[in-house]
């Protein structure tokens, strides 16, 4: 018999435990991703900055960036390591059902994992030891495999949420299509592109916000910081105007696929005809109290119609559903944070149109300064949308979390070992990355690094 | 050869990789816990701090690989040994953070006192994971890892006899590949001091490296002996004569002086023991469970099949282009640069308009948006979101920011 061969469900007492480990984990390594997929397109532009006009400067930049690049790619993969031993320390029953499913997504994946860290090896220490331009080309493949690394590791999480392409019989996959399972949705592509884009937002403004709060502190400001600090602003600002749209795309999808996380996102109680949108507020007894209400604007954003019927909570029994307030008050965040994004690039952005120059406002540079850490929180709080979201389910109607929690014992001493660790490892990159600011600028002698200079 | 066993071989080959190359990664640890303080010993742990930091990441990569594998091709497998080996696995995470976050600190370090400090962590994380992989391992070879969801005992099925005794063998495999690879690095860079104390070190290593792999096959014998059986006189047998032979010539040639060999000889002797594992077990995975049970269904086998090759056709020239770098000396930190004329001074992007750029931003900026809000064919949302990829490419362009840092505005001036 074929179930035999599988791993049943258990009990298991520390589930939510196991549910924040999961979660912790996740908040440490995606920040991380986020340097590990725009970092390198940067390094490499600056460094053909250098090649094309021969200036020491960008040359400068470019290294001092490639050296915070390596610790913190370090630490992104020691923390997507985790990861990966999780899908079997906490969710065994997860991959021992579905494994073959998702699998081969993690072990594309996987291949994309060793070119990025075969070539940051021979970038990192290749610089002046390779010939220039060999050393630009070297780091190519890095930016290349940071995009198809997320893209697989999205793709399985595209498929969590949107599940297809196997049949299931008495709780064992018999016939599995990985390749439809994986690539055969649409929402793969919407999921893809805002999280890609948020990681151009977030390694944007924290660099730059890094450079900004060297400027409120009265830090030098020479040409070498300005430069620091524009060109990671100036692509954070383009893109944030931008993650609004992506953002709403990925809405309409959620609440064609996923109604019940749209309810839950919305705090929808009850299934209705022309439904408004509640901003702040709380959810509780089915409605949203205390919050501000626009009428209409749910049902018109979702399916671009102010009369559309949009589903509520109520169409399925409670234990199908999420945590409301969580998944609402996160989607709130995001979205919040994002469109105070969006208005700073867009002020920036009218600022090079009209003047052609880089802010000086104090103002602005105290709200670049908070956009990094902002950035930050809008990613989790994404990523809490849709992973909280989709609770009570590990593969959304198929599989419940709970059936798919390990049934070993010592999951709290597991979460509060790893918290510790992580909590070290937090004051272990603060340490490097200040011990790396400090390191004294060598700027060759003469270089109009000061000063107005007009163009070289 | 059955379909089913395909992804089992890619899985023992990375294993083999894994345990070769990253294995002499935490060798080169073990050595830094052993390398005393002084000028000397800190001589040691630069050389093996120099030798190993361009490749750990790759490295390290094979294990993923290996995991990734085993649970797309023989899940009920992997969801078994994992939630039973927990504890052990999770050290062996443990450790691989530590490890990686010593490997990030070091670049900061400033005196030699912080440098110890973080060589000393760096050492005993270096420990932890071979450790607590090769109790993993022997746990599933002395058959303790049934079918099903944490169905073994927390502890004794990674505190017994064979874990105990494979978790140490894998620290003097280690510390033993790493002294090998040590020492032939040490020759190219003409580092003779540090290239005797290597050699010392690989021959005491190899000694007992090679008593403790004697001691495990009585240990087998006691605690596990259906695979010791196996190995003796079944079709474990050959393996275990290659590995012998392999780790008496490599002690040979590390004799000589000739390192060089004697890394694919070590190697040779690594991968037969892994070998020798395998074929002493098949075609048992675990206890009630056989490869063909655990198998995953058809299509998902055949494109585990198809891709390994497939990434392996890229793999393996980057991997071989890393390494030859690394070898012929092109990454060491002495190398000499290349002499290159600087490239003559170009101001950079002048030739395009601005003007132009940024009106064919805003444009792909409009139109993009429109698409990926009312359009409702797949084909025009792609098309959106290329015009606005387009917006921020054009946008970049013509913002020109390491222009605009240029000039100094008027209060900065002040
Ligand atoms: C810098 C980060 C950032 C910013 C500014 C935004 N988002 Fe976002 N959002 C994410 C980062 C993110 C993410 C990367 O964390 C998520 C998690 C899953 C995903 O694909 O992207 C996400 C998920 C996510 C989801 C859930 C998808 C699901 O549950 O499957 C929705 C509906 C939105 N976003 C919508 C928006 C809207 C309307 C925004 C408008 C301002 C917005 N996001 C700004
Ligand atoms: C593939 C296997 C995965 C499993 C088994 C899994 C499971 C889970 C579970 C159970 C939670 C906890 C939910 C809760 O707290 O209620 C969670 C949270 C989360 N997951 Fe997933 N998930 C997986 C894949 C992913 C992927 C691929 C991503 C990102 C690409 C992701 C991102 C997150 C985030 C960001 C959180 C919450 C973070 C927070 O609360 O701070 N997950 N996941
Ligand atoms: C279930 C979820 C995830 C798993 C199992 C996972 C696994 C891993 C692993 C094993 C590594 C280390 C690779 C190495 O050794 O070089 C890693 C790094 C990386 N992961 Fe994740 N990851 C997950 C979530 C994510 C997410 C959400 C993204 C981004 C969208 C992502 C993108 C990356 C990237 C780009 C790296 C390269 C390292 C870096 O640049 O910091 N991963 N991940």
């Amino acid at each position: 018999m074929l179930a035999a061969f599988t791993l049943a469900p258990v009990q298991q007492h520390y589930l939510l435990q196991a549910r924040q480990m999961q979660a912790l984990s996740f908040a440490v390594h995606i920040p991380l991703v986020c340097f590990g997929i725009a970092f390198p397109t940067m390094i490499l532009f600056v460094e053909w900055l250098h090649l094309r006009s021969g200036d020491e400067l960008y040359r400068t930049l470019a290294r001092r960036w490639t050296r915070v690049m390596v610790a913190l790619f370090a630490v992104g993969v020691i923390t997507g390591t985790i990861l990966s031993f999780e899908m079997g320390l906490l969710w065994p029953n997860f991959t021992a059902t579905f494994g073959s499913v998702f699998g081969v997504g993690f072990e594309i994946e996987g291949f994309s994992f060793f070119m990025e860290a075969i070539f940051i090896g021979i970038y990192v220490y290749g610089w002046d030891r390779l010939s220039p331009r060999m050393h630009l080309l070297s780091g190519v493949p890095i930016a290349i495999a940071g995009f198809a690394g997320s893209l697989m590791v999205i793709s399985v999480n595209a498929w969590m949420n949107h599940p297809s392409g196997f049949t299931l019989r008495h709780g064992k996959v018999v016939d599995a299509h990985p390749l439809a399972a994986l690539f055969g949705n649409g929402y793969l592509w919407r999921e893809l592109i805002h999280m890609y884009v948020a990681a151009y937002i977030v390694t944007g403004f924290i660099l730059a916000g890094a450079y900004a709060f060297g400027r409120l502190r009265k830090g030098s400001w020479g040409r070498y910081e300005r430069t620091a600090f524009a060109i990671p602003l100036t692509i954070a600002c383009l893109a944030s105007p931008i993650q609004v749209v992506v953002g709403d795309w990925v809405a309409r999808e959620v609440a064609v696929s996923q109604p019940i996380k749209l309810a839950a996102l919305e705090g929808l109680g009850k299934t209705t005809k022309g439904a408004p949108e509640h901003l702040l507020g709380w959810y509780t007894d089915g409605q949203v109290k205390y919050g501000i209400e626009i009428p209409k604007l749910l049902s018109l954003l979702a399916f671009h119609n102010p009369n559309a019927t949009v589903k509520g909570l109520d169409t399925v029994p409670p234990r199908d559903r999420p945590p409301v307030n969580v998944v609402r008050i996160a989607f709130q965040l995001m979205v919040g944070i994002g469109t105070l994004m969006a208005l700073l690039g867009v002020y920036f952005l009218l600022l090079l149109v009209r003047r052609r120059r880089l802010p000086q406002a104090r103002w602005f540079h105290l709200a670049v300064l908070a956009a990094g850490p902002l950035s930050f929180v809008a990613l989790v709080a994404g990523w809490v949308t849709t992973e909280v979201g989709r609770q009570p389910w590990v593969v959304y109607g198929v599989m419940r979390t709970s059936a798919a929690v390990t049934g070993a014992k010592g999951i709290p001493v597991g979460y509060a070992t790893l918290a510790l660790v992580y909590l070290g490892l937090a004051v272990a990159v603060a340490w490097i990355l200040r011990r790396l600011a400090k390191a004294p600028l060598d700027l060759p002698e003469g270089s109009p690094v000061h000063g107005s200079g007009a163009p070289a | 050869m059955h379909l089913y066993a395909i992804p089992l071989i890619f899985a023992l080959i990375g294993l083999v990789l894994y345990t070769v190359l990253a294995g002499a990664d935490f060798g080169a640890g073990i050595w830094q816990l052993t390398a005393g303080g002084g000028e000397r010993g800190e001589a040691v742990r630069d050389h093996a701090h120099h030798a190993m930091a361009p490749v750990w990441e790759a490295n390290h990569v094979w294990l993923i690989f290996v995991l990734t594998v085993i649970w797309s091709a023989y899940p009920a497998a992997f969801g078994s040994i994992a939630s039973t080996l927990s504890i052990a696995l999770f050290l062996a995470a443990l450790g691989i953070i530590l490890r990686g976050a010593t490997y990030a600190l070091r670049s900061g370090a400033r005196s030699a006192q912080e440098l110890r400090a973080i060589d000393m962590v760096f050492a005993l994380a270096s420990l932890l994971t071979p450790f607590a992989l090769g109790a993993a391992v022997g746990g599933i070879a002395a058959g303790r890892v049934p079918l099903g969801n944490a169905s073994g005992h927390l502890f004794s099925s990674w505190l017994n006899p064979t874990s105990v005794a494979i978790g140490v063998l894998a620290i003097a495999t280690a510390a033993y590949l790493a002294a090998v690879f040590l020492a032939a690095d040490a020759q190219r860079l003409d580092e003779r001091a540090l290239q005797s104390r290597f050699r010392t070190r690989a021959l005491l290593s190899g000694l007992i490296a090679g008593a403790i792999a004697i001691g495990s096959l009585f240990v087998l014998k006691a605690d596990a002996t259906p695979i010791y059986h196996h190995l003796i006189s079944g079709a474990g047998l050959p393996a275990l004569i290659v590995s012998i032979v392999a780790g008496v010539l490599t002690l040979a040639l590390v004799w000589a002086s000739r390192f060089e060999l004697a890394r694919y000889s070590a190697a040779l002797a690594v991968a037969a023991i892994v070998a020798g594992w395998a074929l002493a077990q098949q075609p048992r995975l675990l206890p009630g469970l056989t490869i063909a049970q655990a198998a995953a269904p058809h299509d998902a086998l055949v494109l585990v099949t198809v891709i390994v090759p497939a990434g392996g056709a890229i793999l393996f020239p980057s991997l071989a282009l890393l390494f030859g770098l690394l070898l012929k000396g092109r990454l060491d930190p002495h190398a000499t640069p290349p002499t290159s004329a600087a490239p003559p001074p170009a101001t950079v992007l002048a030739a395009v308009r601005p003007g132009l750029l940024g009106r064919s931003a805003f444009a792909s900026l409009v139109a993009g948006a429109a698409l990926l809000v009312f359009a409702e064919s797949s084909w025009a949302q792609a098309l959106g979101v290329v015009l606005l990829a387009a917006f921020i490419v054009l946008g970049f362009a013509a913002a020109r920011p390491a222009e605009l840092a240029r000039h100094l505005s008027a209060d900065d001036a002040s």
